[in-house]
This record gives C-alpha cells, sequence and structure tokens, in this order.
C-alpha cells in the first residue's frame, strides 16, 4: 500500500495523529494514551493488518523521551513507524503492547532497563541487561559514568 | 585338540604348588590372594588407561583427525602423562556435600567394575575362580556400580548430579533385564553358568554360529542393552554432557574423577569379555566342524590372542556406536528396553527353549 | 543480593526444582542462564536471564564516527558478521543517498551468502554436539574451515572481517576470489550429503527433533521470531525477498519455506538454506561484472544529515535492523540494533514448557542464539 492511501486510512483510526516526513515509512506521531486502542485497530483492520512489531527503541530527546515502533504487515508488507513522546523525563511513562506483539515484553524491558521508560501494565518490568540494583539509565543523555565512559 | 598345547593351568599350578610346599597353608592362601590381586590391579591399570587412548585413537579416527600423538610413539604414553596430571590434581571438596558418601561413592563404582574380572578366563586356565556360576556372578557384581552412580548423585548436593544418577539408576536397572535374558539364550543352548564349560562348548564352534537366528538377536541384544549398562553414548544420559553437563561426576575432580573415569571402560572391557566369552567363543580359537587344516592353523594362534582380539572388536563396536548416534531422551531410553528389547527377549527364549528341545541348532 | 535470598524462601514455601542452566553450560552456547523449574524431568516454565556479556554496543556507538562502528558491529552475532557490516553500512550509504558500484554490491553479496553457509556450518556442529552427536563438529568444521580461508584471503581475516565499510569495501578482493568459491562450491556440494548421512537420516536424531516444540506461524510473527526458524513455521520473513538489498535484487532464488515449525523443519530449513546459499552463489558469481572498483566516492569525514534512518538484513539467524538517529554530526545520536537473537530467544519458554530437559536443549539449538547478539 501505499504511504498516502496508509495516511488516509490512518486518519480515518486516529483523527488526532500527526505525520512526518520520512524517506522510508511513514512516520505517525500518537498520543500516548490513545496508543493501546490505536495499534490493536491497526492490528485487527482487516486491510491493514500491521502484525509484525520488528523492532522498538527508545530515544532521549533532551526534553523528552520518545519511544519509536516499528511495525510491518507480514501479510501486504506495508510499513508504518509509530512515535510516542513521553511527558518530560522525571516520569515518563508509555502503555505497554505486550497483549498485542508479545515481542513487545522484551523490548519493552530493554527500554526500561536502559532508557528508564516505565511502561504502564506492563507484567513483568525488570531490568533486562543491568542488575537490580544498577542506578540511572545508560542511553540516557545525562548519563554520567565517570570510570567506564572517556568523555570526549 | 590343538588348542590345548597352550594350556595355562600346568603354570598357574606350578606356582600354586611351589607356593604351598614352601609356606604352610595359611600363608600360601594370603600369598597367593595378594599375588592376583596386584596382577589383576595392573592389568587393570593398564587396560584402562589404553582403553582412552583406544577411545580417543577411535575417536580421532571418526572424526577426520589424528589423536593423541604427542607423548611417546603416536601417543601411546599420553593417558599415562593424563593419569599423572590427575593424581597430582587438587580433590575439591564441596562445602555442603555428604562428605562420608561423597567419597565413598568412587570406590564402590570402582570396585565394582573391578570385581568382575575375576571370573572372566582370559585363556585356556587362566581366570582366577572358575565358579560355577561365573555369567551370573559378573551380572550380580557388575551391577552394584549403579548404587555408587547414585550415592555420588545424591551425595554431591548439586542438582545436575542427582537428576543424572536419577537417570542412571532408571536406565541400569531397566537394561539389567535385557543383559541377563540375552544371555540366558546362550545359557539355555549350553546348558551351564560356568564360563569355562562354556567356552570348551564352543570348540566345534562359536554359539553366535551354532545358535543361528536367537543367538545372533541375542548378541545384538546384548551389546545394545550392555552399552547402556556401562552408561556410554547414545545411552550416555547419567552424565550427558550437553544436558548435565556432567551428570553425576560434576563435582569430582582429581584421581576420584579419574575412577569414575576408570570405571566406565573397565566397565566397557567387562561388557566386551562377556559378550566375547558367551557368543564369540572367549579364548577359543575358530573352529569349522570337517576343516580339520583350518582348525590347526587357527589354534596355532595363542588364546590370549583370540580373546583379546574379540574383545577389541566388541569394544570397537561399541566405540564406533558412541561416536556415530546422537544421545536418545530418557523416555525413549526406556521405551526402547520395555517396548522393544524386553519384549524381543521374552519371545527369543521362548523360542530358543523350542529350539534345544527339537534340537534344531548345530551341534 | 536481595533477589537471591527470595528465591531461597520461595524454595522451603513451594517445593521446586529450580536448576540454573548457565551461564556456564555446554548448551547455551555462551553466557546466557536459563532459569528452569523442573518436576521430575519435565520443564515447568523457564525464564531466561540475559546481560551476562553486555557491552554497551548501543551507548559506544554514540561517542563513535560511522566507520568505527563498523568494528564494533562484528562482535553482535560473530558468526554473521559480514552481514552486520553490511546492515550498518547500507544505512550510512541511504543516509547518505550513495549508489555503491555494481561489483561492490555482488561481492557483498557473495560474501554474505559464504558467511551464511559458515554460520549454519557451525550451527550444524553445535546442534549435533547438543544431541549428543560429537562427531558431528568435526564434519562442521571441517567444511567451515574452507570459507574462513576464502575470507582470510580476501577480507585478510577469518571470523570477524570489518570488511564491508560505507561506500563499498575495505579494500579490493583477491584476484583469485571468484576461482577459489567456485572450487568450494563444487567441494562442498560432496560433503553436504555427508551431513545429511550422519545426522538428518539417523533415526535417534528423527525421533528426538520431530515434532518437538511446535511453533505456530502467529506464534512466530507475534514474538518476532525471523531468520531460518521462522521460515520452517511458514513465516515467509526472508529480508532479501521482502527489502531486496545489495545484488539480491539482480537475482532469483527460492525462500526456504515450511509449515510444520517443529525443531527437525527448523533443522531443515537451515540444511536447505545451505544448498539453496551455493546456488544464490553461482548466480551471483555468473553475473558479477569484471573490474576493480571496489568503493563509492566518500568524504573523508562522513556526515550524516539530520533525520532517521533504518535498514534491515537478513543474517545468517534472522532479521538485523539498524535504526539510526542521526543530528548532522560525525556520530550518531542514537543507534539502535535490532537483532535477530534477541528477539528469538524469548520464545523459549512458550516452547519448551512441558517438554523434557533433553528436548530444552535440541530446541535451544534448534534457534541458533549467539549470546553476544542478544545482549550487545
Amino acid at each position: 500500500m501505499e504511504q498516502e492511501q496508509l495516511k488516509e486510512k490512518i486518519v480515518a483510526l486516529l483523527p488526532e495523529a500527526e505525520f512526518m516526513t520520512n524517506k522510508q515509512y511513514l512516520d505517525v506521531i500518537v498520543p500516548a494514551n490513545k496508543l493501546h486502542a490505536f495499534v490493536t485497530s491497526l492490528k485487527e483492520t482487516n486491510d491493514l493488518k500491521f502484525d509484525y512489531l520488528f523492532c522498538l527503541s527508545g530515544v532521549d530527546w533532551s526534553q523528552y523521551l520518545t519511544v519509536v515502533y516499528h511495525i510491518t504487515s507480514s501479510e501486504y508488507g506495508h510499513s508504518i513507524v509509530l512515535k510516542v513522546k513521553t511527558d518530560g523525563r522525571e516520569n515518563p511513562e508509555v502503555p505497554s503492547l505486550y497483549d498485542i506483539y508479545a515481542t513487545a515484553e522484551f523490548h519493552e524491558r530493554e527500554v526500561y532497563d536502559l532508557l528508564g521508560v516505565k511502561f504502564t501494565n506492563h507484567p513483568d518490568l525488570r531490568r533486562i541487561f543491568l542488575e537490580d540494583t544498577w542506578v540511572g539509565y545508560p542511553l540516557r543523555k545525562d548519563y554520567k559514568d565517570e570510570i567506564n565512559i572517556i568523555e570526549r | 585338540m590343538g588348542y590345548q598345547k597352550y594350556d595355562l593351568a600346568p603354570l598357574t599350578h606350578s606356582i600354586d604348588q611351589y607356593l604351598y610346599s614352601h609356606l604352610s597353608s595359611t600363608w600360601a592362601f594370603l600369598a597367593e590372594m595378594t599375588l592376583i590381586g596386584v596382577v589383576f590391579l595392573i592389568f587393570y591399570a593398564v587396560i584402562g588407561l589404553y582403553l582412552v587412548l583406544a577411545e580417543r585413537k577411535v575417536c580421532a579416527f571418526m572424526q577426520n583427525r589424528i589423536g593423541p600423538n604427542r607423548v611417546g610413539w603416536y601417543g601411546v604414553l599420553q593417558t599415562i602423562a593424563d593419569l599423572f596430571k590427575l593424581l597430582l590434581k587438587e580433590l575439591i571438596t564441596i562445602r555442603k556435600a555428604d562428605k562420608l558418601l561423597f567419597n565413598i561413592a568412587p570406590f564402590i563404582v570402582i570396585i565394582a567394575s573391578f570385581l568382575g574380572i575375576a571370573a572372566i578366563p582370559f585363556a585356556m586356565g587362566l581366570h582366577a575362580i572358575d565358579f560355577n556360576i561365573g555369567i551370573f556372578y559378573i551380572m550380580a557384581v557388575s551391577s552394584v556400580g549403579v548404587v555408587g552412580i547414585l550415592i555420588a548423585g545424591w551425595s554431591s548436593n548439586n542438582k545436575y548430579s542427582l537428576i543424572g544418577a536419577m537417570r542412571s539408576g532408571a536406565q541400569i536397572v531397566s537394561y539389567e533385564l535385557s543383559v541377563g535374558l540375552s544371555l540366558l539364550v546362550i545359557v539355555i543352548y549350553s546348558g551351564t553358568l560356568q564360563l569355562s564349560t562354556l567356552v570348551e562348548s564352543q570348540a566345534d564352534g562359536w554359539w553366535i554360529i551354532k545358535g543361528h537366528i536367537p543367538a545372533i538377536l541375542a548378541f545384538f541384544v546384548f551389546v545394545t542393552a550392555g552399552t547402556a549398562e556401562t552408561n556410554r553414548g547414545p545411552f550416555d544420559l547419567a552424565e550427558a554432557e550437553s544436558e548435565l553437563t556432567a551428570g553425576f561426576h560434576t563435582e569430582y575432580s582429581g584421581i576420584k574423577f579419574a575412577f569414575f573415569f576408570l570405571a566406565e571402560y573397565m566397565n566397557m572391557f567387562l561388557v566386551a569379555s562377556v559378550a566375547a566369552t558367551v557368543f564369540l567363543g572367549g579364548w577359543m580359537p575358530l573352529h569349522i566342524p570337517g576343516l580339520e587344516g583350518f582348525n590347526n592353523a587357527m589354534d596355532f594362534i595363542p588364546p590370549i590372542v583370540w580373546y583379546f582380539g574379540k574383545t577389541a572388536f566388541v569394544i570397537f563396536l561399541m566405540m564406533w556406536i558412541k561416536w556415530t548416534f546422537p544421545r536418545l531422551r530418557i523416555d525413549q531410553l526406556l521405551n526402547l528396553e520395555w517396548k522393544y528389547l524386553l519384549p524381543i527377549n521374552l519371545v527369543n527364549i521362548v523360542v530358543v527353549a523350542l529350539i534345544v528341545l527339537m534340537g534344531w541348532y548345530i551341534k | 543480593m536481595s533477589e537471591e535470598k527470595k528465591v531461597i524462601v520461595e524454595l522451603d514455601e513451594n517445593p521446586e526444582y529450580i536448576i540454573n542452566m548457565g551461564p556456564q553450560h555446554p548448551s547455551t552456547h555462551g553466557v546466557l542462564r536459563f532459569e528452569v523449574s523442573l518436576q521430575g524431568e519435565t520443564v515447568k516454565y523457564l525464564i531466561p536471564h540475559c546481560g551476562y556479556i553486555h557491552r554497551g554496543i548501543e551507548k559506544m556507538c554514540e561517542s563513535l564516527t560511522y566507520p568505527q562502528i563498523i568494528h564494533l558491529t562484528d562482535r553482535l552475532d560473530y558468526l554473521s558478521a559480514h552481514m552486520n557490516n553490511e546492515a550498518v553500512s547500507l544505512c550510512v550509504e541511504k543516509a547518505l543517498d550513495i549508489e555503491v558500484p555494481e561489483r561492490v554490491k555482488y561481492i557483498r553479496s557473495i560474501l554474505s551468502e559464504l558467511n551464511r553457509i559458515a554460520s549454519h556450518q557451525l550451527w550444524w556442529c553445535a546442534f549435533g554436539m547438543d544431541l549428543g552427536g560429537l562427531t558431528c563438529f568435526f564434519y562442521g568444521l571441517r567444511d567451515r574451515e574452507k570459507i574462513l580461508d576464502i575470507f582470510e584471503e580476501s577480507c585478510g581475516s577469518r571470523l570477524l572481517h570489518s570488511f564491508v565499510v560505507p561506500g563499498g569495501l575495505m579494500h579490493d578482493v583477491h584476484p583469485n576470489f571468484k576461482q577459489s568459491i567456485r572450487d568450494f562450491i563444487k567441494y562442498f556440494r560432496k560433503k553436504l550429503p555427508e551431513y545429511d548421512t550422519l545426522l538428518t537420516g539417523n533415526v535417534i536424531f528423527q525421533n528426538r527433533t520431530r515434532d518437538l516444540g511446535i511453533m505456530s506461524k502467529e506464534t512466530a510473527i507475534s514474538y518476532g521470531i525471523t531468520g531460518p526458524s521462522a521460515r520452517a513455521s511458514g513465516f515467509a520473513c526472508d529480508i532479501r525477498k521482502v527489502e531486496p538489498y545489495s545484488a539480491y535484487p539482480y537475482i532469483d532464488f527460492k525462500e526456504i519455506l515450511y509449515t510444520e515449525g517443529d525443531t527437525f523443519h527448523r533443522y531443515k530449513a537451515r540444511m536447505d538454506e545451505m544448498w539453496e546459499s551455493m546456488v544464490i552463489l553461482e548466480k551471483l558469481l555468473d553475473k558479477m561484472p569484471d573490474g576493480n572498483d571496489y568503493t563509492a566516492k566518500m568524504k573523508p569525514v562522513i556526515k550524516l544529515p539530520e533525520g532517521e534512518y533504518f535498514q534491515r538484513v537478513e543474517t545468517a539467524r534472522g532479521e538485523l535492523g539498524v535504526y539510526i538517529v542521526s543530528d548532522g554530526n560525525k556520530t550518531p545520536y542514537r543507534l539502535k540494533l535490532r537483532t535477530p537473537n534477541f528477539s528469538n530467544l524469548f520464545v523459549m519458554n512458550k516452547l519448551t514448557a512441558g517438554y523434557k530437559i533433553a528436548d530444552l536443549v535440541a530446541i535451544s539449538g534448534s534457534l541458533d542464539l549467539v549470546i553476544p547478539d542478544i545482549d550487545r
């Protein structure tokens, strides 16, 4: 499906969606509180069928964090990118998608571990790579580690 | 018969008489026991070490490798060097292990494998004890080893070891049946449990030839079950390296580990010896009734060479199996015994009884 | 420390037999730990614990330039080092709108396929060992050696090549490149049937793997399983077909698909991929243009324009995604690596529950996990 057509479909599903231009995929900015319902409808709408979450990453933008979902349809082959901005960076919260995509459970744990985004409703939100006693979130831009990271 | 020229009984008798004529009967008896014990200990160590070397060479041959070739000529001293390494290694004691049982276990295993050798006829007139229940004795003492394995697994206080020990227990207890029943086939044929008589009864042809189909079947069942009894691949579930790290001997180090290791190889030797003695004629040369010239030529080869040759053949067979097959799963292992080998054996015994009754075997 | 105490308390209250498979265990193929709860020999549940080899590659990338990042990506899935290099290079090239020379594309794809065969060979060795067939290891390594020799000849190193760089290749391949690959294909065509003789046709092997750990297509998609493991379940996820890159659009090849999804078919999918890779290699070698251009014109300092770029590449184990967020500097603002093994790992609990501990080893072997790729 072409990007324009996808855009129309998505506007019908979520009128408040914002779009960004990207050479490769269609970027959609989704408000955090609408995310779960929107993704459910993306997966269940018959001619969209976005059933395969192939990448889930978090980015620290100094003022706020974004969680980026790369979703594709295994049947039709079209992909979109969803972005969710968090409110500030003190207590960022995004709903979990573990019940829609099983893989999200573990990718979300990774984002929580390294960027400190709290996924509400997540069944098992623990650190995945680092120890449970680790202080701070290493992938954040203001993370300081005088021993292991050499500032240039 | 020609093979009797290699009879070693006069030699052993002369040693016996020499001792009794020079010492009082108690001391002569003790001296004899010590002599046999020392000879067997040396024999045990040498056979054990060289079986390890043989395994490594056979394994290398199967895997397109050279194998040990640095220590000594073609690596013949490799395992002796390994032994010294193991002797010098620290014996690690586990803090929460059951100390007494933990230390006893390797000895139980190694003694069990050691006892069996006593009854094996290596050549004509060369055996320590000629029991009239020889086969029964070997089976009885060799299965004591499982107690040692269970104790080792339990006392290590390691979860992997315990799983390995339980597997081993289930496996050996099950396969004991098949080993016994497949030997029973030949016992029915020959009508004796005494190993020397059993060998003598094969002077006109080995039981695997004389006993045709049931004997061949029994031989294969015996080798399969015997491999399982010795915890060797593809039945090495007790120490399944890729699942349980090292199974029941995970926590053992140094010479205690070497005991388990040697015992495994001696058990293999024992199984191969029994197979060779019972099915392949032991030290008896290959005789074909009617071909006198051929029989005389065969008799020229000493019985001890025949015995070790046949044992080596069975050992090679077992190594071949180990280095070719993947490992079974525990439920498949037990299925194989209870659903296939045991029924085959039972039917086989009934068939043999009928054959013997009707005299349908080669006499 | 607090967690350790908790486990002991739980043990006392409800008697569960929990064993830790790993971090040092022969069949986790690296420092991975499975917390396995057993009932007898049957697995009740399994919790994977990773992070033992977490090196913070994503964080390191944020302070390194793009040509430097290439050398880190080798260390992800070290058995498909070439594909990892290619993924980052392609992503940078996509951002800069650089078209690399035709010949470079072919060489990249040829090396990818060679690397895929080498990786599958090592997987076959390890899988045989997991099932207790120790001889497999030497058969596989014997043939893998031939590929490593080709790599050594052309790339200069055997395992971690760092041969593909943004814009092209590090240097030109050896003049004997084509011929040595043709020789290898001829050799391996004869040797691959030996693998089947030794393992595939074995009764014990078949009993151990058939109908074991069945993964449905829906599970595969939902858990994001990729690579041969997913294609054995019928999930057509081959990036070489879905989003073709390098020289794959120029040639025609078959995507190995099975629908059974059990351990045996995951095995079969990889075996067939080795055959198919040889076909691909031959086609690529036939079409590869002559010449000696091995790189496009690149600026000495690579600065990506502001924006976000994503590149998907099919490694030997599945889909590798590289997500670069650039703020216009010579280092990436954020670089996310979507590694195949990370997703593949977490399906273990679903697949193994209810099977024996020996099956756990077989299933984890059939997923072909490489631990540094999980932990990054």
